[in-house]
């Protein structure tokens, strides 16, 4: 088999989840495009393990490895969207904006007044 | 061996392989943007399985079965669960994706375009033996390797996916108000 088809495959499912971790605005939907991200790695460690043939059989040993890391970060990650969905109600990346720049620039008027008591409004949630 | 290997006489593995890729690559395509959530995490159901496939045909066969076990049948499990927790959307919605895709699909085509040209001249005369690499993919051949030479990752890895699940467990309990008083 060309070495190309492989590699190929795993170059244009890389890109889709690149795509899909930036267009996506569902927490879930982003988790799904990291598995597709990580499998595009793992199709290349595969063709490279079957390539190479060295007796570490470090490519397919290393796809196994990274299958269980993918299950430790989807179970961690979704718990950490849980938490995030029951503390504010909403599961969208671009709804989580207290760690983030001001969105027009620091000279904005209304949003530094808004933006403090929501945070409070968080905290007393999460304290109470 | 090279002398036998041709661009215009594809070998039936390669065909196989190509086939199954357009799988891989259209239901992926369709995970990152078909407009209802259920369905995306089917698709992902159908790309995962399809690359299964793939790693059968490049002579991995723990992997294939390892893939099928964990990410279709617990990843796949545990993402509808979160959809069902988060109590998301189950028909089609507009509110999934960003209200600016195009910065998205610059990066991920250029992103393609880097990768496609890095790879395809770099490997252009590189062939794989699939067949070759079968005795490698056995569960017989992948316990040796990870026992013999890859023993102190295991283990270490086995800590990690611990730490992790009791992680998600302490994150994700319900703390509910009497708890949040102690």
């Amino acid at each position: 088999m060309h070495a190309a088809y492989p590699l190929l495959l795993g170059a244009l499912l890389f890109a889709i989840g690149l795509y899909g971790v930036l267009a996506r605005r569902n927490a879930i939907t982003v988790l799904m495009a990291i598995e597709l991200l990580l499998n595009a790695v793992t199709i290349n460690l595969v063709a490279f393990g079957s390539l190479i043939r060295d007796r570490y059989n470090v490519g397919q040993v290393f796809t196994l490895f990274i299958i269980t890391i993918a299950a430790a970060e989807t179970g961690l990650g979704l718990a950490i969207v849980l938490m995030i969905f029951r503390q504010r109600g909403s599961a969208d990346i671009d709804a989580q904006r207290l760690l983030a720049e001001p969105l027009r620039g620091p000279t904005d008027e209304t949003e530094p007044s808004v933006r403090p008591s929501a945070a409070t409004g968080v905290e007393s949630g999460a304290a109470r | 061996m090279t002398a036998t290997h041709s661009y215009l006489s594809p070998a039936g593995v390669e065909i196989a392989f190509v086939l199954i890729g357009l799988v891989v690559l259209g239901s992926a395509l369709l995970v990152v943007t078909v407009q209802n959530l259920v369905h995306a995490a089917l698709w992902l159901v159908v790309c995962l399985g399809a690359i299964a496939g793939e790693y059968l045909l490049l002579g991995a066969e723990l992997v294939a079965w390892v893939q099928v076990l964990i990410y279709v049948g617990a990843i796949v499990v545990l993402l509808l669960f979160g959809l069902v927790l988060t109590r998301a959307p189950i028909g089609p919605t507009d509110e999934l994706d960003v209200k600016h895709r195009l910065p998205g699909l610059i990066v991920a085509l250029a992103a393609a375009g880097v990768l496609v040209t890095v790879l395809v001249d770099a490997y252009r005369n590189t062939w794989i033996e699939p067949r070759a690499a079968v005795a490698q993919g056995t569960a017989a051949a992948n316990g040796t390797a990870l026992f013999k030479y890859w023993v102190l990752p295991f283990e270490t890895l086995s800590v990690l996916l611990l730490a992790a699940l009791v992680g998600a467990i302490v994150i994700s309990r319900r703390s509910t108000e009497s708890e949040a008083d102690d």
